[in-house]
C-alpha cells in the first residue's frame, strides 16, 4: 500500500508537524516502504487470535484517596518555555 | 592493572579489604575518560569532577563498604535524574531537568553508587546504532569507524572502553543487547515489569524495559540484585519474589535443556556470526547441557509486528511534547497550533518524526484493525510460541545481532535495512521475556553477541548458562586498544 502526499499532510496535522515538501516526498515513500514491508503480517490468518494487549497479570490497583504534598510550583514551572505569574505562557489559542 | 579495567566485583572486593578507596576508582575511572572521551564519545553530560571526588571523599569516610557503595556508574540519557539534565540525546529535551529520579536509579543512590554521568543514545531510544543523536555520534571502542549499536550505544561503549564499570539502559526492541553485542560487553534485558520503569521516559510502553550493561556475567548478577524489585510507582511492575542473583553463579549446568531456534540461523545472519554461536552450543555440550534445535516459527512475524505497535505507542507516549510545560519551543508562532508544530518540527529528528507519522497511520480509526490490532495478535503467536518451547527448554540460545558492528553513516538512509539489525531481539520484547547478550566470539576483530534467553522472571538461569559459559571462555576478558598507550 502506498501513502500519498495529501495522507501524509493529513497525517503530519494529526501529529503536529510542519514538513517541507521535499519531506513529505521522502516520509510518503518511506511509510508505503515500512507499510510493504509489514503487509507480510497479511500472510497468516488471525481471526480467532486473540490480540495481547498486555503481556503480564496486571490490573488496576487504586490507592486511599488521602491528601499528599504535590510538587512545588516552583519546580514545576522551572523547566517551561516561558513562565508568567506563576502560570505556563502560551500564544494566544483563539 | 589501572583500576577503571576492574570489575564491579573486583572493585567491591578491594573496597572491602580496605585496598583502594572510592576516591581512588573515581580518579582512576576520570583519567580513564579524559584518555578516551574526545575518541569515543559515550557521554552526553559528565559530572563535575571535584564534585564527584567530595562525594567519594564522604563515601570513604562512612567507612561501610556495602553494596555497590563508592563504585561509579553511568546512565543511559532516558533515566530521570534531578541532578543531570535528561535530554534523551533530543533538542527537544535538551535543558530539560527532572524534579524528580527514575526508581531504578534511586536504588543505586541510596546503596551509595557513584553517578558520573548520562550516556549518549539515539534520539527517543528510536534506533540501532546511535547514529540519531542530536549531540554527537558515538564510535565503537573496537573500530572507530564502526557504531556501537543503539539505542543505549553509549551506554556499551563506556563499558567496553573502561570509562565506567557499569551503566543501565533500556530495551524496547534490542536496545541493550545488539549494543552489548556490537562492543562485547554483557547486556541484560530483564522480564517486563522486573525492572521499575518509573522515571524513564518512555518509547513504547509494552515493551520498554530498563536493564543492566556490564563487563562480566557475575557483575550483570550484582546490578540485578540492587535494580530488580516491584516498585508501586510503576503500575507494570508485577510483585514477584526477587533472588539473590549471584547464588546462580558459579553451578553446575549439567542437564541444562537448551533449545536454539532454526528461525534464528536463517540467511540473515552472517557465517561468522553463525559459526560463532553453534561453536558455543558445542561449548555448552562440552560442560554437560543439553542441546537440540527448536522451531519458533512465528518468528518472521515478528519484527513487521514489531514496527506496527513500537511506533504507534510511541506516537502517543511523544504527544506530551508540545513546548508547553517543558522542552523546546519555536517562539516566533503567533498562536498555539503553530508554536505546537513549529516546535516539534524543529526538536524531533527524521527518525523520530518517520515514527510518529506511521505510529499515528496505524492507529487511525480505519487502519487499526488491519494494523495495530493486527500485530497483537500477531504478538500472541510470538508469545505462545515461546511458552511451548519453554515446556521442554530451560533456555533458548541464538545470535544477538545478524552482524557485527557495521559502519557509521553505511545503513542510516536505509530504515527497513537499520530496523533488520533487530529481528532476533524483538520477539523477546514483545513476549516480554528476559533476554541476555555476552560476548562469544570475534570476526575480523569486531565482537559476535551471543542471546540467551529465558522464561518469564527466570533471569537467574540466564545468569547461570551465561555464567558457566564465560568461566570456560576468554571472550569476556578481550578489551578494546582504544587509548591504551
Amino acid at each position: 500500500m502506498a501513502l500519498t502526499i495529501e495522507q501524509i499532510e493529513h497525517l503530519a496535522l494529526l501529529v503536529r508537524l510542519n514538513l517541507t515538501e521535499n519531506e513529505k516526498q521522502d516520509f510518503a515513500n518511506q511509510l508505503s516502504s515500512i507499510l510493504n514491508y509489514v503487509e507480510k503480517l497479511n500472510e497468516i490468518s488471525t481471526d480467532d487470535v486473540e490480540p495481547l494487549t498486555h503481556i503480564l497479570p496486571v490490573s488496576n490497583i487504586f490507592r486511599e484517596d488521602e491528601v499528599r504534598p504535590g510538587t512545588p510550583r516552583e519546580e514545576l514551572l522551572a523547566n517551561a518555555p516561558l513562565v508568567e505569574e506563576g502560570c505556563f505562557k502560551v500564544p494566544k489559542i483563539l | 592493572m589501572e583500576l577503571f579495567e576492574l570489575t564491579v566485583y573486583e572493585l567491591q572486593e578491594k573496597i572491602k579489604k580496605r585496598e583502594i578507596s572510592s576516591e581512588e576508582i573515581v580518579k582512576s575511572i576520570y583519567k580513564r575518560i579524559n584518555e578516551v572521551e574526545n575518541t569515543i564519545k559515550s557521554f552526553i553530560t559528565l559530572a563535575d569532577e571535584k564534585n564527584i571526588l567530595e562525594n567519594a571523599k564522604k563515601i570513604d569516610a562512612k567507612n561501610e563498604y556495602n553494596g555497590l557503595a563508592g563504585i561509579p556508574y553511568a546512565l543511559k540519557d532516558i533515566f530521570c535524574t534531578s541532578d543531570f539534565r535528561t535530554t534523551c540525546s533530543s533538542k527537544m529535551l535538551e535543558n530539560f531537568v527532572p524534579t524528580y529520579n527514575a526508581s531504578a536509579t534511586v536504588k543505586l543512590r541510596e546503596q551509595d553508587a557513584i553517578l558520573m554521568g548520562k550516556l549518549n543514545m539515539d534520539e527517543f531510544a528510536m534506533g540501532s546504532s546511535t547514529e540519531r543523536s542530536a549531540f554527537h555520534l558515538t564510535c565503537n571502542p573496537w573500530d572507530l569507524e564502526r557504531v556501537p549499536g543503539g539505542s543505549s550505544g553509549g551506554s556499551a561503549a563506556a563499558v567496553a572502553a573502561g570509562e565506567i564499570p557499569f551503566a543501565l539502559g533500556t530495551d524496547t526492541g534490542g536496545s541493550l543487547r545488539q549494543p552489548a553485542a556490537f562492543c562485547g560487553v554483557v547486556g541484560l534485558k530483564p522480564t517486563y515489569g522486573r525492572v521499575s520503569r518509573w522515571g524513564v521516559i518512555a518509547f513504547a510502553s509494552s515493551l520498554d524495559q530498563a536493564g543492566p550493561i556490564t563487563k562480566d556475567v557475575r557483575d550483570t548478577a550484582i546490578i540485578m540484585n540492587e535494580i530488580a524489585g516491584y516498585d508501586s510507582l510503576d503500575s507494570n511492575s508485577l510483585d514477584v519474589e526477587v533472588p539473590d542473583y549471584t547464588q546462580f553463579l558459579n553451578q553446575d549446568i549439567k542437564g541444562l535443556k537448551i533449545g536454539y531456534p532454526k528461525e534464528y540461523f536463517q540467511e540473515y545472519v552472517t557465517q561468522e556470526v553463525k559459526d560463532a554461536v553453534i561453536n558455543a552450543l558445542k561449548k555448552y555440550e562440552e560442560l554437560g547441557a543439553v542441546v537440540e534445535e527448536v522451531s519458533l516459527p512465528y518468528t518472521e512475524y515478528a519484527l513487521p509486528a514489531y514496527y506496527l505497535i513500537a511506533p504507534a505507542e510511541a506516537s502517543a507516549n511523544l504527544a506530551r511534547f508540545d513546548g508547553v510545560r517543558f522542552g523546546y519551543r519555536d517562539t516566533n508562532a503567533e498562536n498555539v497550533l503553530d508554536m505546537f508544530k513549529q516546535s516539534r518540527s524543529a526538536a524531533f529528528n527524521n527518525e523520530v518524526k518517520r515514527r510518529i507519522l506511521f505510529g499515528t497511520n496505524s492507529l487511525r480509526s480505519n487502519n487499526y484493525e488491519d494494523y495495530y490490532l493486527k500485530a497483537q495478535k500477531v504478538r500472541r503467536l510470538v508469545r505462545d510460541d515461546f511458552t511451548r518451547v519453554f515446556k521442554d527448554y530451560d533456555v533458548i540460545v541464538a545470535p544477538t545481532t545478524p552482524t557485527t558492528a557495521f559502519k557509521i553513516g553505511e545503513q542510516i538512509n536505509h530504515p527497513i535495512i537499520l530496523y533488520l539489525n533487530d529481528i532476533i531481539t524483538v520477539p523477546v520484547n514483545l513476549a516480554g521475556l528476559p533476554g541476555m547478550s555476552i560476548p562469544c566470539g570475534f570476526s575480523d576483530g569486531l565482537p559476535i553477541g551471543m542471546q540467551l534467553i529465558g522464561k518469564p522472571f527466570d533471569e537467574g538461569t540466564l545468569i547461570k548458562a551465561g555464567h558457566a559459559f564465560e568461566q570456560s571462555t576468554d571472550y569476556h576478558k578481550a578489551k578494546p586498544a582504544v587509548g591504551v598507550k
